[in-house]
């Protein structure tokens, strides 16, 4: 008779370990391949993994085997035209299937096909922010809402059956009834050596033991009282949270080019907050001469002209985390994108408002210049900033596409010093 | 009137179990001794995992596992293959897995083909017989994947995966093809791989003991191998001067294992075609109870010819000889011959003729391997039915030759060629560990004895740094290329200090 037993619903991921092992095998391979794909790709497309190709003959598992040469003899099926003695030309190309032997084309046959594989999003995730890390401290605050963790909180006379703790139950029971038999056990001791004593019979000591005894019996083994339940509590647990500022100027010189880039380097820091907060809020902030905080869509879509007044966003920046975003409860993080273009007398006063304002409330502000010209009175500005506070302001600058990832590495790579 | 055991093609557990039953009866009958069946009912993702670990149900983990299992996944996703119905492992009770995605007419096929098939076959091939422990091996692999996640742990994880690198590198070269190794029970081998630590611990290495002498004028230095050794990790295991004893015993666990699947290698045709036979015999028996209707024995018959279809050597489909389709003919022509001979049969298998068919099916399936199975059964017949022709491919000639045909001037050629291609000695290229240096450098040395004069390929370089990796010092090996020119393989050897290793080797 023959057992027959239903697996399928056996925990799966039996070969995750194994997976994992060889993503980290061929890190190296996997991770140009990332790189190669966050250039290729919008990266506002990142809900799924990755087609990842790797160089099949990096992941060969050698074995002695015979090369090309020598004689070499095989049987073949399916004969409908060859006699005894005759000549076959050798196929061009010395791999080819028809007579140069088992060894090569057998041994190299699975490795013909290019090896492909799909990352799952996390993993793309994982390797596409792999070794980048977070300035600065990471605060953390109840939030009061989010979530709750059931914590073990010793023990409750009341509870749910489920919830019923046995020894704690018994151990009560039996000091209740050590402590309630105590009185009647002492007596009984006493009359009991008092009977001995005396050396004759008593009904009424008699009487006394019996009662005695019957008392002690009928104390119950366990009571209603002696229940005890584990206690759980909800306890609050801390979530941590931040907020991303999106700051844009949109007057006329921005392209639509220029917007996208931008719109990239937002996605990148977006998913990158993600993976180190469980909350995050967007504020989007675009300005020309003046500021306005505005939805996505518009963020990104909306068309406007005018000139170029820098203060403006980084005031209502400053203005909304003294007004919902309090530094104590929040992460802030700022990032600026802009094609440098300002009113020369107004980059001093980003630099003053981001140096007395921004900056000592901020985790981190990146400015990025998406811009082939030269660099303006805004850059210049900057510059002295980013010598001033190293860890918290960062500034890069980007011309193509391609720069957005390299140039996002480089501002968030992990602890170049430790603040 | 017996009745259907089913009436439409969903399977459930009570009807695997009904067609259980009745094939098992059936089995019975032809007394086909099996081990009891453990059948095991997974989903096309247990599959693929079941696939990468190359159907070890309990593996220890390595990457390469993991880099099959993306394979196997990637393949089956994108359609370029299908799953096999079920894999079978030879142990004791003998473990069955069925798909869940089959219908029940496969599933029905799938028990007769594996837990009859496959099954009697293990229990009775003298080569499973004796080379492999059905009743110890899942033990064994539990002991070896605990093993080896305890070594992670102590070791860590990067020194335990580049041993087993050069393990896998070495697998082939890890069977013992004459000496037959003992069964042992987990527990046993706990006690054991115990013992041997402190005995390991306790022998001083010969490597490390021996000082040398001045040699006497003349005196030939001695030989560290009295004899060559062809089971390199089993030297490995044994000699190597440097390892730690934990790395022994991993290269111990990848040997046992490699141990264990020889046999499967040696007996593809057949394994797979006992299987088919019994399919093919017990579905039909099936139907002529009158169990199976007739719809049943249709997608069966489909099912059963895509199984044995042999693509012809031009087809884009070739991708060489069928091993279900030659065991399957040759089984059957077995039978074939008992019951009703021609005068070529008579001629060629006069002892086989009129003899009771079943009693010589099981001789045949018992006793031999593939090498020998074929030399010995192969008809003329079966020749004919596949067109089977020999070819050599001989690179000082400028053209490939038809050395013999499925003619009566070529039956034997084509068959002693055909059992050649299934000698596993001819397959792989023959290594033998030689010497060793072991009064001066500790270099090894090895020698590749040619056959055919094929020469080693292109990664042998590769191959040397594993077999380094595990012997610790430098390694040399001797080979020839095509003309019989000599070919120097080294790996780790200090140059300068070439000129002082021992005279007289090799």
């Amino acid at each position: 008779m023959s057992q027959i037993i239903d697996r399928r619903l056996n925990p799966k991921h039996r070969g995750q370990v194994n997976r994992q092992r060889f993503l980290k095998r061929y890190r190296k391979q996997i991770k140009a391949a990332v790189n190669g794909a966050i250039k290729g790709r919008s990266v506002t497309d990142t809900n799924g993994g990755e087609i990842i190709t790797i160089d099949p003959s990096d992941t060969v598992e050698h074995q002695f085997h015979t090369g090309n040469g020598g004689v070499k003899q095989r049987v073949l099926p399916g004969n409908d035209r060859f006699k005894a003695g005759d000549q076959i030309e050798r196929p061009s190309g010395s791999k080819g299937q028809g007579g140069s032997g088992e060894g090569s084309a057998s041994n190299e046959g699975e490795g013909d096909d290019l090896f492909q594989f799909e990352l799952s999003r996390d993993e793309f995730l994982q390797f596409m922010f792999e070794d980048l890390e977070l300035p600065n401290l990471v605060k953390r605050h109840i939030d009061g809402v989010d979530t709750y963790k059931p914590v073990r909180a010793g023990f409750t006379n009341e509870g749910i059956p489920g919830r019923l703790n046995i020894v704690r139950s018994l151990k009560s029971a039996m000091m209740r009834r050590i402590a309630m038999s105590a009185p009647y056990k002492r007596e009984l001791a006493r009359l009991k050596a008092e009977y001995d004593t005396k050396q004759h019979t008593d009904e009424v000591t008699e009487q006394r033991i019996k009662g005695l005894e019957k008392k002690i019996a009928a104390i119950p083994f366990i009571d209603d009282f002696d229940l005890k339940y584990n206690l759980v509590l909800n306890e609050p647990s801390p979530t941590s949270q931040a907020v991303m500022f999106c700051l844009m100027d949109v007057s006329g010189s921005m392209t639509e080019s220029t917007k996208e880039m931008a719109k990239r380097y937002y996605m990148l820091l977006y998913l990158f907050l993600q993976r180190n907060y469980e909350k995050i809020d967007v504020v989007f902030i675009r300005h020309h001469t003046t500021a306005k905080e505005v939805n996505e869509q518009d963020f990104f879509y909306s068309r406007e002209t005018g000139g170029t007044i820098v203060s403006s966003a980084l005031k209502l920046m400053s203005d909304i985390i003294d007004d919902r975003y309090s530094p104590d409860e929040w992460n802030i993080y700022g990032a600026q994108a802009s094609d440098g273009d300002n009113w020369n007398e107004d980059s001093l006063t980003c630099v003053k408002l981001l140096r007395e304002r921004i900056l000592p409330n901020c985790q981190h502000f990146s400015y990025i210049e998406i811009t082939a010209r030269d660099h303006q009175a805004l850059w210049q500005e900057y510059s002295g900033l980013a010598e001033e506070y190293p860890h918290y302001f960062a500034m890069e600058h980007i011309i193509t596409p391609a720069d957005i990832y390299p140039t996002f590495r480089k501002m968030f790579k992990a602890n170049q010093e430790i603040v | 009137m017996t009745q259907l055991i089913s009436d439409n093609n969903d399977w459930s557990i009570e009807k695997i179990q009904a067609f259980d039953l009745a094939i098992g009866e059936i089995a019975e009958g032809y007394g086909l001794e099996i081990y009891s069946n453990q059948i095991e009912i997974i989903n096309a993702a247990q599959m693929m995992e079941a696939y990468a670990t190359i159907g070890m149900p309990i593996g220890y983990n390595h990457w390469s596992y993991g880099k099959k299992l993306i394979q196997t996944e990637q393949q089956y996703q994108k359609g370029y293959m299908g799953l096999a119905y079920e894999i079978v492992i030879n142990s004791n009770p003998c473990i069955a897995y069925l798909m869940e995605e089959n219908t029940l007419c496969m599933q029905a096929m799938v028990i007769a083909h594996a837990c009859y098939g496959h099954n009697s076959f293990f229990k009775n091939n003298y080569l499973f017989k004796s080379w492999t422990d059905a009743e110890g091996i899942i033990d064994y692999l539990l002991f070896a994947k605990q093993y080896i996640s305890e070594c992670e742990h102590r070791h860590g994880v990067e020194a335990v995966e580049s041993l087993l690198d050069s393990c896998h590198a070495l697998m082939n070269f890890g069977v013992d093809r004459y000496k037959r190794p003992y069964p042992m029970s987990a527990s046993e081998e706990r006690a054991k791989q115990q013992q041997r630590e402190i005995d390991q611990q306790r022998m001083i290495n010969d490597l490390w003991r021996t000082v040398p002498k001045a040699l006497a004028p003349g005196e030939q230095p001695e030989r560290f191998l009295k004899e060559p050794q062809e089971n390199l990790l089993y030297f490995l295991e044994k000699q190597a001067p440097l390892l730690e004893q934990w790395q022994r015993e991993i290269i111990r666990i990848v040997r046992k294992i490699s141990q264990y699947f020889y046999p499967q290698k040696q007996t593809q045709v057949m394994n797979e075609g006992w299987a088919s036979f019994w399919h093919y015999r017990l579905m039909n028996d099936l139907y002529d109870q009158g169990k199976i209707d007739d719809s049943f024995m249709l997608e069966f018959m489909h099912m059963h010819s895509a199984v044995i279809a042999q693509p012809p050597f031009d087809s884009p489909y070739f991708n060489g000889i069928n091993p279900y389709t030659l065991g399957f003919a040759i089984f059957n022509d077995i039978k074939r011959v008992c019951e009703e001979p021609t005068d070529e049969d008579r001629e060629w298998f006069s002892e086989l003729v009129g003899k009771d068919w079943l009693e010589q099916l099981k001789f045949a399936a018992y006793s031999f391997k593939d090498e020998s199975f074929i030399l010995q059964y192969l008809s003329p017949k079966v020749m004919r039915d596949l067109g089977l022709f020999s070819i050599v491919d001989d690179d000082r000639e400028p053209t490939i030759k038809v050395d013999a045909i499925h003619d009566e001037q070529g039956y034997e050629k084509v068959r002693e060629a055909l059992a050649a291609d299934y000698n596993l000695g001819n397959r792989e290229p023959n290594i033998q560990v030689v010497d060793v240096a072991h009064r001066t450098d500790r270099t090894l040395y090895l020698h590749h004895t040619q056959f055919n004069r094929q020469p080693l390929a292109a990664n042998t370089d590769v191959m040397l740094h594993h077999l380094q990796r595990l012997w610790g010092f430098g390694v040399h090996l001797t080979s020839q290329d095509p003309t019989g020119a000599p070919v120097i393989y080294t790996a780790g050897i200090n140059e300068s200090r070439q000129a002082t290793r021992d005279t007289a080797i090799i």
